[in-house]
């Protein structure tokens, strides 16, 4: 393999990564209050669908990035509704929030399908972006690569290093002892519900404004499920999320550039190897944190405060 | 699910119904006709396709028939919207995958009165016709236009699944490829899914950096095309014309057009001759048309208008003997001159110069 092909493997290995990068993050917060959200690929596509239609609108890709945050938030807001103020079961709520999401997505964006926009533009730095083999490596993404690595450090900041943080911390761990401490368990746990949407829409934004700039129905493809697993098999770390989408998005585009180099090697035992390589090595990481060390504690049970 | 069109189609019967009320076969009733679409309307890939021949049926025989329509229909709970349109009163049923081929017969089973119609399939019944599309037909013009084209002689083709469908086109490709430029190579990978257009685009990517300068595909969005027409290469669309995605990329496309087949048998049951058959036709019936062939110098547009021509009259045959396989071994020819319909149907080896493995 050529420096200039590893490269493009490379390059391409970060933008595949991406989505699943910031969804699984949002997620992660939302499953560190207590709150397990499984309509993460119905706000994704909804982020998807609406980002698209508002960036082709006004001719905007900050416009349609914040409209598909604004979508995925008010997905989110109806889930948090159902769940953390109406303490109605949270994975039903959460299976209902994907088809809802997917349905409505297809309805909203039907004006939007078949049209076409240039995608978000990479940085360019000249000089830097030029240089061989790292500049387009680090220096040649769009914006949403960036934001999502600064994302990652500073919810990884916040959660560990903030008293704010850790509140969340103790609410996803024993909702009960951190309402007899004083802690908003519900108002914490909605934000952080939330925040889980901003996230997934703006993950669902990049994939139709950045990665594939159309929109077409279904568009997200299941990742949203994946963006789910990984916050699993990364034990809630946000440092191993990122390392999570890496190895898959790795192992999924290394699989392609293998069927296109004619390494002679069997197209769907190659296609399972994302999902193989991605669950060895995270279980690998995972032997080392303390049994029920991982998960927090209250995750998935509703909170009804004590009269 | 009705829409506007129905209403449209009948307030204009109801109107001309009026201007003729003197006429003898006015009370005759409207034949119901409806469709199941595996995906939406919008997709602007086969249910659009599909729709469009839906269209075309209330054109032509608006006064006669009125439509109806369910679109995103899964193909595992496809049963009861399918017995929904026999219930109401639809007496010819088009079930436009291939997923809804049992639910299909087993709804047919208990309305022995009503026609269906059902795409892509092979089991058939008394009241249960099937039909599709010659594709390969065009994927040998398209293969013959990209053996022109390639500077590199490297040619990308995504597919989705080892199905005899997309094998058959990948062979049906490479034969139009080989036939004006023997030094060709193909390049193929393995999506292993329809439509996943972040996927399809990275498959396209990895093509383009293994020196592919054409990308062609047998998977469902425009994402490979789309990433040819940003490193500057070219492509072709897939299933319905897709150069608002590429108008510089986009070569042509293989286009399905169910229109008259939709309209033939539609007039076939308000004739009363209706009978389940299986059709198979491509060029030849306009069921497989081509899109304007662009971004491509006349000679090989010219090249391109005289193949999809003598394949219409059936001058040529894309699977015309004698057919190396992959070992160079010549493939046994049970079609006569040519491989026979159902060795095409059930392809699943590749011809030579493959540099690929079949997945089994």
């Amino acid at each position: 393999m050529s420096p200039a092909i590893l490269e493009l493997v490379l390059v391409t290995v970060v933008a595949s990564s991406i989505p699943l990068v910031i969804a699984a993050l949002g997620e992660l917060v939302t499953e560190r209050a207590g709150v397990l959200n499984l309509g993460v690929e119905g706000m994704m596509i909804m982020g998807a669908a609406l980002g698209f239609a508002a960036a082709y609108t006004t001719g905007s890709t900050i416009v349609g990035a914040l409209a598909g945050v604004a979508a995925g938030i008010a997905m989110a807001a109806l889930f948090g509704l159902l769940t953390v103020a109406l303490a109605i079961n949270q994975v039903a709520a959460g299976l209902a929030l994907t088809i809802f999401g997917v349905g409505l997505s297809g309805l909203l964006g039907a004006g939007f399908v078949g049209l076409k926009r240039d995608g978000a533009p990479q940085l360019n730095i000249p000089g830097l972006s030029d240089l061989p083999f790292a500049g387009k490596l680090i220096f040649g993404h769009d914006a949403f690569v960036y934001l999502a690595f600064a994302l990652v450090a500073s919810v990884a900041y916040w959660l560990t290093r903030t008293r704010s943080g850790l509140a969340m911390r103790a609410i996803g761990d024993n909702h009960e002892s951190a309402h007899a401490l004083g802690l908003p368990v519900r108002r914490t746990r909605f934000l952080a519900v939330l925040f889980g949407g901003a996230c997934a829409g703006l993950a669902g934004a990049y994939l139709s404004l950045a990665y594939t700039p159309f929109w077409a129905p279904g568009m997200t493809a299941g990742r949203g499920w994946i963006a789910l697993a990984l916050v699993v098999f990364a034990s809630w770390r946000p440092w191993r999320v990122v390392l999570g989408a890496l190895l898959f998005g790795g192992a999924t585009v290394l699989q392609l550039h293998a069927q296109a180099a004619s390494l002679g090697l069997p197209g769907q035992l190659l296609s399972a190897a994302p999902y193989l390589a991605t669950i060895v090595s995270l279980m690998a990481l995972s032997i080392g944190v303390r049994r029920n060390g991982a998960a927090p504690a209250a995750l998935g049970q509703a909170f009804i405060p004590p009269r | 699910m009705k829409n506007v069109s129905i209403k449209l189609a009948m307030g204009a019967a109801l109107a001309l119904g009026l201007a003729a009320l003197s006429g003898a076969a006015v009370a005759q009733e409207k034949l119901k006709v409806g469709f199941i679409y595996v995906g939406p309307v919008g997709d602007f890939g086969w249910s659009y396709q599909h729709d469009q021949g839906r269209q075309a049926i209330l054109k032509a025989l608006g006064d006669k028939v009125e439509t109806t329509y369910l679109e995103s229909v899964p193909e595992n709970d496809s049963e009861r919207s399918i017995e929904q349109l026999a219930r109401t009163g639809h007496k010819l049923i088009f079930t436009t995958s291939f997923g809804f081929m049992e639910p299909t017969l087993k709804v047919a089973k208990k309305f022995p009165n009503v026609k269906f119609e059902h795409a892509t399939g092979y089991k058939r019944a008394d009241n249960v016709a099937t039909y599709s599309g010659r594709f390969h037909e065009g994927r040998y013009v398209i293969g013959q236009i990209a053996g022109k084209m390639t500077k590199t002689n490297t040619i990308g083709y995504v597919a989705a699944f080892p199905i005899p469908e997309v094998v058959a086109g990948i062979n049906a490709f490479l034969l139009g490829a080989q036939s004006v430029n023997p030094g060709v190579k193909i390049k193929i990978v393995w999506a292993n899914t329809w439509f996943d257009p972040g996927k399809e685009a990275d498959a396209a990517k990895a093509l383009l950096a293994q020196g592919a300068d054409i990308i062609s595909q047998h998977t469902d969005s425009a994402a490979p095309l789309q990433e040819a027409e940003k490193a500057g290469k070219l492509g072709f669309g897939q299933a319905s014309d897709m150069s608002r995605f590429a108008p510089k990329a986009q070569l042509t496309a293989i286009v399905d057009d169910w229109s008259g087949y939709y309209v033939e048998r539609t007039k076939a049951v308000l004739d009363g001759t209706w009978k389940s058959t299986d059709t198979w036709d491509g060029l030849d019936k306009k069921k497989v048309t081509m899109a304007p062939f662009m971004n491509m110098p006349d000679d090989v547009k010219a090249m391109a208008e005289k193949t999809t021509a003598d394949i219409a009259s059936g001058k040529l045959n894309p699977f015309a003997c004698p057919i190396m396989d992959q070992s160079g071994k010549p493939a046994e020819c049970k079609g006569g001159a040519a491989l026979s319909d159902a060795q095409i149907l059930g392809m699943n080896w590749y011809v030579k110069g493959v540099d690929d493995k079949l997945p089994q």
